[in-house]
């Protein structure tokens, strides 16, 4: 039984730690790195899926002919350009995904005028050349164009008025001059020189080589910005006069050289997207949605907690704290993954509630057959829960299929309704295994050594 | 001890009576309107536009404004309160809901978007598709399971078998109540809904795989009694489990159907019936249909002739 005290404290310790992780308290740094932290302005910090705190959910597809699909990387392309205007729209926490073959999901909490976000996602993009004139443009500003006069302004006015994070905007009023556009451009690949360092080659149409050649031929030494939707992408320093092709060179890793080959040959969108699904749901909605659930969890919890009572007494009581320990970790698991709650997540967490304790009653109804049969306590308890344990496994099985077939359903049609139902049910199912079994046997055992043999010998106490 | 699988005759009728109104009105909806089952725009496609207004309004002025834009086929009514218009109608793009809204506001003042949600029609199709595959891979998923934990005992493909028929029904049962709701108050087919079935499918087997355990369990201790009497006892066994854990789960299922909002009611209602039907059908159907198939006799109880557990037939 030693083993047991050993184990009892962990349990202890294990719940003391994920009710810390839970609980909205300042946490040390390393802890809010892995998610502790969460959300600010949700209940306990859980992160709120869009129909819970108010959000547009988009799904693009490529406007292809009926049967065609993108060529392969297009899609790639597409997702970093729509990521690209996602963040220039200055929406905290959006989400880009590619999905399949020829879709992306975009997901915008909170926007204002979700109509015209979705407009300027779906909008072609412009990749162009500017002249700093002077100014020391870095990789990320944003600035004002000659095709572009006022980008850098209204996003400052939005920074100002609170709507839309920070962002590098150094030069709200000035005006850049555009030397070229990206239709110029006939190709960009990343490269690697002699000493192994990442280069861009480019080539040049016909058409603008001589253009092109005439500015660098009379700007050699000074800086030459690549721009896309009014995001400096680099800025390097002209070294030669460029006609037909030519190199950018910079202390480029890998990724940096081929994200910034792909935005220069595809500064547009490399296929034209269509909007096949778009969800708005409106921020007071949702606020509601979570004050409701809140309640429903509540009550569903407490008349669990009172009916396990009611019915196995002492080993009830037990369950009980498994119970409540098992809400514990599932909420702290929550956090730590961290899981999106949707509405239908939030029903399937407190589902699994009234599923958890299924383990716990397969066990205690094991439990008082053995004692019926005139078993002792001690060994009528390990009997109960070696007993329960094949159905408990089996029948939990079975739900994780129907769980795992919901997932992939939900995830291939941008379903997040679907896909978090699933998630959230399934870390159910799985910690009630963990908590029904583990943790209340661990209790069972304690209760046991420390003298509660006798209590368990009373009929009233067990309910038998 | 009560004869469970005996009176099997009685709970297959009963079953009968619940899954008939719902192959009835799959058999109607198919008819008249093409489709087995009513489908929202989840899986046809189209528009859904909750709208709460500053003043109360008539469902029926709001649908006017939509009717003189051309959206003749709209449907517009209230929800939760006289303030709050649910409108449906086709899909429609970016650039006609804003005129529409300009058109809305024109007339009753600003208002409040509750819920926005279009979806295109081929979208749709592939959902319904993907629903239909989702189910019917949940459940041959579960019969190969079934039939993997149950290898020990003989005929374990029987134990799938019947564990899926139960499913099927209380897969009919659900859609029996979705028909009767459809008829009541317009109750659609959504995402969620095939959500409800699929964890219904995972519940239903979960209960009946308790039972078939204690059935294993017990075929191996009292091997010189009849497989009926054996599954009865196995049954009686597991009942005051069967019935407590499907308290508790409808203790949770009522609380949100109660607290839960509006957008939850469909769900938990739905959830709720198939939830009490698998618990039913494990009991009297997957159990009874197993010893209908091992005594070879699908509604009368055995004769002499009935195998023992472990599977010897008796010598007359």
């Amino acid at each position: 039984m030693r083993n047991n005290t050993i184990v009892l404290v962990l349990v202890i310790l294990l719940s003391l730690f994920a009710l810390y992780i839970v609980l909205p308290v300042p946490h040390p740094s390393w802890l809010e790195r892995t998610g502790a932290a969460g959300q600010s302005d949700s209940p306990l910090g859980l992160k709120l899926g869009l129909d819970l705190q108010g959000g547009t959910q988009v799904l693009l597809e490529a406007d292809l002919p009926e049967g065609q699909t993108p060529p392969e990387g297009t899609m790639d392309t597409a997702k970093i350009i729509v990521e690209n205007r996602v963040n220039g729209l200055g929406v905290a926490e959006a989400v880009v995904q590619k999905q399949g073959e020829s879709r992306i999901i975009v997901e915008l909490p909170g926007v204002d005028n979700p109509d015209q976000a979705v407009e300027t996602l779906r909008s072609t993009g412009q990749l162009e050349f500017v002249d700093p004139g002077g100014a020391l443009l870095r990789q990320g500003m944003i600035i004002n164009t000659t095709n572009h006069p006022t980008l850098a302004k209204d996003l400052k006015a939005e920074i100002d008025a609170g709507n839309a994070p920070p962002a590098d905007i150094p030069y709200p009023d000035q005006v850049f001059q555009t030397v070229m556009t990206g239709e110029i451009l006939r190709n960009a690949v990343a490269t690697q020189d002699q000493f192994n360092q990442w280069q861009i080659n480019f080539e040049l149409t016909g058409q603008g080589s001589e253009q092109f050649y005439e500015y660098t031929r009379q700007h050699i030494g000074q800086p030459l910005a690549i721009v896309l939707d009014g995001r400096v992408l680099s800025a390097p320093t002209i070294q030669a006069a460029i006609r037909d092709s030519g190199v950018i060179t910079g202390q480029f890793t890998r990724e940096e050289a081929e994200s910034l080959a792909v935005q220069m040959r595809y500064g547009a969108l490399p296929v034209p997207l269509k909007v096949i699904d778009i969800r708005t749901i409106g921020a007071s909605l949702g606020q509601d949605s979570v004050a409701r659930s809140l309640q429903a969890g509540i009550l569903g919890i407490v008349s669990v907690l009172l009916f396990m009572l009611l019915l196995y007494r002492l080993p009830g009581l037990l369950a009980d704290v498994a119970l409540v320990i098992y809400v514990i970790l599932n909420l702290a698991l929550f956090k730590l993954i961290p899981v999106t709650l949707t509405l239908a997540g939030i029903a399937g967490f407190i589902l699994s509630v009234g599923m958890a304790v299924d383990a716990n009653i397969l066990i205690f109804e094991r439990m008082k057959e053995e004692l019926r049969s005139g078993r002792t306590v001690r060994l009528a308890v390990e009997a109960g829960f070696s007993r329960a344990w094949p159905a408990i496994r089996d029948g939990n099985l079975s739900t994780l299929i129907s769980c795992a077939v919901l997932y992939w359903f939900g995830n291939t049609f941008g379903a997040s309704v679907v896909k978090g139902f699933a998630v959230t049910l399934s870390i159910g199912v799985v910690l009630s295994m963990f908590t029904a079994v583990f943790i209340t046997r661990t209790f069972m055992r304690a209760f046991l050594s420390g003298g509660g043999q006798k209590l368990l010998e009373s009929r009233t106490l067990l309910n038998y | 001890m009560y004869a469970i699988v005996e009176r099997r005759g009685l709970w297959f009728t009963i079953s009968a009576l619940f899954i008939l109104p719902g192959i009835i009105f799959m058999i109607w909806s198919m008819a008249t309107h093409g489709t087995p089952l009513p489908l929202s725009i989840d899986f046809t496609g189209g528009t859904l536009w909750e709208i709460r207004f500053s003043e109360p309004v008539a469902p029926a002025d709001v649908r006017k404004i939509f009717v003189d834009a051309g959206f003749t086929d709209t449907a517009a009514f209230n929800v939760e309160d006289d303030r709050t218009v649910q409108v449906k109608l086709k899909s429609i793009d970016i650039e006609t809901k804003t005129q529409l809204a300009e058109a809305l506001t024109a007339r009753f003042g600003p208002f409040e978007e509750r819920l926005y949600r279009s979806i295109g029609p081929t979208m749709g199709s592939e959902v319904s598709r993907a629903a239909l595959i989702a189910v019917v891979v949940a459940s041959v998923l579960i019969l190969i399971y079934i039939a993997g934990a149950f290898r020990q005992v003989s005929h374990p493909l029987r134990y799938g078998t019947c564990a899926v028929i139960a499913l099927v029904h209380d897969v009919l049962v659900t859609i029996s109540f979705i028909g009767v709701m459809n008829l009541i108050a317009g109750w659609e087919v959504d995402a969620l809904f095939l959500t409800a079935i699929l964890t219904v499918i995972g519940f239903s087997v979960n209960d009946t795989i308790v039972v078939f355990d204690r059935i294993r369990e017990n075929l191996r201790r009292y091997r010189n009694e009849r497989f009926a009497t054996v599954t009865n006892r196995s049954l009686i066994e597991t009942l005051q489990r069967s019935i407590a854990t499907q308290v508790t789960v409808l203790l949770v299922l009522v609380a949100i159907l109660v607290l839960g909002g509006a957008s939850l009611r469909q769900f938990m209602a739905t959830m709720m019936v198939g939830m009490i039907s698998g618990t039913y059908s494990s009991i009297f159907n997957a159990t009874a249909l197993l010893v209908a198939w091992e005594e070879g006799s699908l509604l009368h109880k055995g004769n002499d002739t009935a195998p023992l557990a472990d599977g010897r037939q008796v010598l007359a």
